[in-house]
């Protein structure tokens, strides 16, 4: 399969490939780690006439603390976080979900940044965000029209399947994860049919404590409704909390009653709800183990 | 149309062509450049079979476009074999890694990556760094025993091997 013609951009400056975003307009698109553009565009789904290709962009990869904050660069590729010292002791969320992404193959290549920019709800980074409560840094041309450096809080930035609160003259330049104060703990879990494949469904928890009362608690799930979807319900009815199993359940119960999973070649609607179930029980047990010092 | 010329060092040597920038980096190899051992499975990202190093690290050749390539180092099957066969592709033949071959030369560049970052993986860890790479024939358990007796080798001294 071969993709549409294309004018090809390699800016050598964020700067650079915000001007050319601003003047190519509507027809141009980010190249990132490429590895959902690059397919729709063999599928001919995507027909851009000028691809600006950020990969030259090193100071948009990185991974560091910094004032209060996990910072993560859009161009980190997804192996750096599976092999990061940093992300297996402190975030070990971030690993367990860039290891069930696709395969190594594709993991050597594909961003950070495009797995969040591309708004795909089966893709799995959004809803670790959602459980993370991350912020979304975006930037766009400064000066008299406004844009500049904006800062979008994740339940913002989804807006429906493949759309985002990304305008078309910006780039995803960064993700930011608040460091949570204390003991806590955060785990991923998903369901595939075999590797490479999207979730039938995931769900990721991000727990917070205060001695063995639950303090904050944040649940995001993947591919089960038109965005990432973030349980509330279910967050609320933990806080204040020891988290116990039978919190555990209840939470479960209400994270799968908020899912609006579609039955398609994964599965019904009503087996995907109750994977919901199993999974949202599952990260939130891994969570908690991993608040009090467990792996 | 949009063209362009690269210079892509592949298997050690610069090889320049005038190119569609739409051209993926599979095509160059293949079409071009007459490497045929680059194989096109899928075309969608999912097979492995195109499976090359570029710098050093394994991708998908479907799924990086020529120009991307650019200036860059890609190693294909054919860059592995010195005066004797690479240690990969003669566990291959002696532990029967392959059936009809075709997701062979993929599935070798995928363990060459696996074996430069971790010389002496388990077979869980060689399990996982395969999982990119679909084979219908095998099964996998020869490709992984084909893949410890490469590891194995290839942490002996330089005398004891029939060369690189």
């Amino acid at each position: 399969m071969i993709p549409g013609s294309f004018d090809y951009h390699s800016p050598t400056s964020l700067d650079e490939a915000i001007n050319l975003l601003g003047k190519l307009g509507d027809d141009a698109k980010i190249l990132a780690g490429g590895h959902s553009l690059i397919p729709m565009m063999k599928l001919r789904l995507a027909e851009p006439t000028h691809l600006i290709d950020i990969n030259g962009l090193s100071d948009l990869d990185f991974i560091k603390e910094e004032t209060g904050y996990l910072c993560i660069g859009a161009m980190t590729r997804e192996s750096a976080l599976e092999v990061s010292e940093l992300i297996a002791k402190k975030y070990p969320i971030l690993k367990d979900t860039s290891e069930v992404i696709a395969d190594p193959l594709v993991r050597n290549l594909a961003s950070v940044g495009g797995n969040i920019a591309h708004g795909d709800p089966a893709n799995d980074h959004p809803a670790t965000m959602v459980a993370l409560s991350a912020e979304i840094v975006v930037k766009g041309p400064g000066g008299m029209l406004g844009g500049g450096e904006r800062t979008i809080p994740i339940d913002d930035f989804f807006k429906g399947p493949l759309m985002t609160d990304l305008q078309q003259n910006e780039i995803l330049t960064e993700i930011k994860i608040p460091i949570p104060d204390g003991k806590s703990g955060a785990a991923y879990h998903k369901l595939e049919r075999k590797v490479g494949d999207y979730a039938i469904a995931g769900a990721a928890a991000a727990l917070q404590f205060d001695g063995e009362t639950c303090t904050n608690a944040g649940i995001g799930l993947t591919n089960v409704g038109p965005t990432p979807i973030r349980a509330k319900e279910a967050q609320d009815a933990l806080v204040g909390t020891s988290v116990s199993i039978n919190d555990i359940d209840k939470a479960a119960e209400l994270a799968a009653a908020v899912s609006q999973p579609v039955g398609d070649h994964r599965g019904s609607s009503e087996y995907k709800r109750a994977v919901v179930k199993v999974l949202t029980a599952r990260a939130l047990q891994t969570a908690k183990d991993r608040a009090e010092g467990g792996s | 149309m949009a063209t362009q010329t690269v210079t892509i060092n592949i298997n050690g040597e610069a090889k320049s062509a005038e190119v569609e920038d739409r051209l993926l980096l599979v095509h160059f190899i293949r079409d071009n450049q007459g490497l045929t051992g680059t194989h096109i499975g899928c075309d969608t990202t999912h097979c492995g079979a195109c499976t090359v190093l570029l710098d050093g690290t394994a991708v998908k050749s479907c799924t990086v476009f020529s120009i991307q390539a650019n200036g860059r180092d890609v190693t294909t099957i054919e860059g592995l074999e010195g005066e004797a066969l690479h240690p990969l592709q003669e566990g291959f033949m002696e532990k029967h890694g392959l059936q009809c071959g075709f997701c062979t030369p993929g599935m070798i560049m995928s363990s060459k990556h696996l074996l430069d970052k971790n010389p002496n993986p388990t077979e869980e860890e060689i399990r996982w760094g395969i999982s990119g790479n679909l084979c219908r024939c095998t099964g996998y358990q020869n490709i992984v025993t084909a893949i410890e007796y490469a590891a194995e080798k290839l942490q002996q001294p330089a005398e004891d091997q029939g060369g690189e």
